[in-house]
């Protein structure tokens, strides 16, 4: 027999859980060595071709490298199962990595070509009589805080009484259609609802080329009132059942204990909601090209006339640059940063109102 | 003798205000029924018109319609090809690998990306991303030009189908994320702790409990990222360089337009018959993707808790 018994002199105790494992700084020192080799690889490379550092590149391929090197090394010393573990981990985070890509690039391309012509000209001026240098957006701004404040005020009573209906009231195949459609609604592509604006508005007057501000709350209302509908059942549905059957107890009529205690509990996630849906319409461009068109001058009437709004300002000054084409792009950076500001600030005032004002539910 | 259950007074004040939530309620319905029948309206006179009054004067009004019909779906199903592996490595990154404090604050960040306007997408995608590029692409044709799907010329600009698709796709990644992170967040805990304690790796715990609890969930979140990115405007009229083609090659000047692209590009300019003809694409576009949204929203209600719009 040439079995014989194991020889557990040479290995020593083995404990199971430890052995075999890479050692918790391996993945770093990978990551840290696989960069290197490729910086220095990219740097040879430069230096007998020429040309600036590609610095994209060489973090491209010092990060497959890692992740192959990181792979074979966990599969020889820990098996295969840990070394997919651990390609997968890897590959996770770098997903979440290159997600923040664009956004960083974004944020600093908007920041470093929008503050050129962030200057008090750019909010005190109109585009009246401009052809090349000086010019500004106010009349954009006007309209675009004219129009997104007419289609708030169309919405949120709208948005406010369906959630309502459906919280409250709504029971059966009316309510369940309600809640399917407002959903569906939510995909509508913005330049839809634009174009239905626009089919509606030139039908009932009979203008073949319709171009007023009011058809754009429209369109925007169309595109914000689902989400109102949404966020604000989420808030209704929230609110605990027993304040309601207090109030019921008390003998307050149905419609008083909406108004009075139901509301009141859910206004902060209301307002958050409300405030986020009009973050979202605030910035949309294609309805608004279509129904409000583009101007270069002042226009406070909703109900005549071509209405400028931002987003479109950005869209026109990019797209019919005059002869002196850096300024133009220069104002639509510009105003790219407003727009970016505005909605960031809108989120931020969000999310501040959901923090504090919220009712706090937990004991 | 039976006593009558007292009924609560009717109060007109009541009535009023049910009445009030009711109406709106039914007003959404109208509303999503007009946008259907006013753009019907508006198309009947392009669909019955001569065909060669169009633009381009092609044959029919389908041959008018077929390229864009077909830029719009190969574009958003490009995006939808970049996008869907990461948006669902971010969701599982921000679900299940991220330290427990930090996680929210990363679904923030993420939701940031969803709040940029598509305006200003597309100034980055035209002077950034496009700029960015060409080298690369450059570089595809000259090696790969022998790929149908990189067949040269190649564009000078950058401005092809590609960048057009990687813009698309930064778009909705916010969109499938959120989705899918809210699903795999609802995954049963002990399913995920039963499948730890039978020694699987984290890998294997998701690819047992959490991803099959969530299969539907992410079918249809790549769904509604989808019906976003056949939607979207701004970004092609402003990236794309459009031609009436239909041709599946990533990197030529000369791209297969987009319905919505197409009309934000034309309809300041348009005038007679040549405005019903874009209404008419819109209806189109309309009715794919209220298709597409319809079948993505059956599928999750389904499980009821959760929903895109929050």
């Amino acid at each position: 027999m040439t079995t014989t018994a194991p020889a557990p002199a040479t290995t020593g105790i083995t404990n199971t859980l430890t052995a075999s494992r890479l050692p918790k700084w391996a993945p770093w020192a990978i990551l840290a060595g696989s960069w290197a080799v490729a910086g220095g690889v990219f740097a040879i490379v430069m230096l007998s071709a020429g040309g600036g550092y590609p610095i994209v590149g060489a973090v491209v391929f010092g990060t497959v490298l890692f992740n192959i090197m990181l792979f074979v090394l966990s599969y020889l010393v820990e098996g295969g199962r840990q070394a997919r573990n651990r390609l997968v981990t890897s590959l996770v985070v770098t997903a979440f990595l290159i997600a923040l890509i664009p956004l960083l690039s974004l944020v600093w391309t908007v920041l470093g070509n929008g503050i050129a012509r962030f200057d008090p000209a750019f909010f005190s001026q109109s585009m009246r009589n401009v052809v090349g240098e000086g010019g500004g957006a106010l009349h954009a701004i006007t309209g675009t805080l004219l129009i997104t404040g007419m289609a708030t005020l169309i919405s949120v009573p709208v948005g406010l009484l369906t959630a309502i209906y459906l919280v409250e009231y709504g029971q059966g195949p009316l309510a369940r259609a309600i809640t399917f459609f407002v959903d569906v609604m939510t995909g509508i592509p913005s330049i839809v609802a634009g174009l239905f604006a626009f089919a509606f508005f030139s039908l009932i007057t009979g203008d073949p080329g319709i171009r007023f501000g009011f058809g754009g709350a429209v369109a925007l209302s169309l595109l914000m009132t689902p989400v109102v509908v949404r966020s604000s059942e989420e808030m209704l549905k929230i609110v605990p059942n027993e304040l309601r059957e207090a109030a019921y107890a008390l003998g307050v009529p149905k419609w008083l204990t909406i108004l009075k205690v139901v509301i009141p509990t859910s206004i902060a996630g209301i307002t958050t909601g409300v405030t986020l849906a009009i973050a979202r319409v605030i910035g949309e461009t294609a309805p608004l090209l279509i129904v409000a068109g583009f101007t270069a001058s002042m226009n406070y009437d909703l109900f005549n006339d071509r209405m400028m709004t931002l987003p479109v300002f950005v869209y026109t000054q990019y797209s019919t640059p005059g002869t002196d084409v850096q300024t133009y792009l220069d104002r639509a950076w510009a105003a790219a940063l407003t727009l970016v500001l505005i909605v960031m600030a809108l989120n931020l005032f969000a999310r501040l109102i959901a923090r504090f004002f919220s009712p706090k539910l937990g004991r | 003798m039976t006593t009558a259950i007292p009924r609560a007074k009717v109060r007109p004040a009541d009535r009023i205000f049910s009445g009030s939530t009711l109406f709106a309620g039914v007003l959404i319905l109208v509303a999503l029924a007009a946008v259907a029948l006013f753009l019907i309206v508006q198309s009947i006179p392009a669909l019955v018109a001569d065909p060669a009054e169009l633009e381009g004067s092609p044959t029919s009004f389908w041959a008018y319609v077929a390229p864009l019909a077909f830029g719009t779906v190969w574009a958003a199903a490009l995006a939808l090809l970049f996008a869907f592996p990461l948006s669902i490595g971010i969701a599982l990154f921000i679900s299940h690998y991220a330290p427990r404090r930090i996680a929210q604050g990363l679904g923030y960040i993420i939701d940031l990306l969803a709040a940029v306007p598509s305006v200003v997408f597309g100034l980055w995608g035209i002077k950034v991303l496009a700029p960015f590029l060409t080298p690369f692409y450059d570089w595809l044709v000259s090696n790969f030009g022998w790929f149908p799907l990189f067949a040269p010329p190649v564009s000078g600009t950058g401005r092809t189908v590609l960048t057009v698709a990687v813009v698309l796709a930064v778009m909705i990644i916010p969109i499938i994320t959120a989705l899918s992170r809210e699903i795999f967040l609802q995954t049963p805990r002990l399913h995920e702790e039963a499948a730890l304690a039978l020694g699987a790796t984290r890998l294997e715990m998701i690819q047992i409990a959490v991803l099959p609890f969530g299969r539907a969930g992410i079918i249809s979140a790549a769904m509604l990222g989808l019906g976003r990115a056949l939607g979207e405007t701004m970004v092609v009229a402003m990236v794309l360089s459009p031609a009436v083609v239909i041709s599946f090659v990533l990197t030529s000047s000369t791209n297969p337009s987009t319905i919505a692209g197409n009309i934000a590009l034309k309809f300041p300019d348009a005038y007679g018959v040549g405005v019903n003809a874009l209404v008419a694409t819109g209806l189109i576009l309309f009715i794919i993707t209220l298709v597409i949204n319809s079948i993505a929203r059956f599928i999750v209600n389904r499980r009821k808790a959760f929903s895109g719009a929050n």
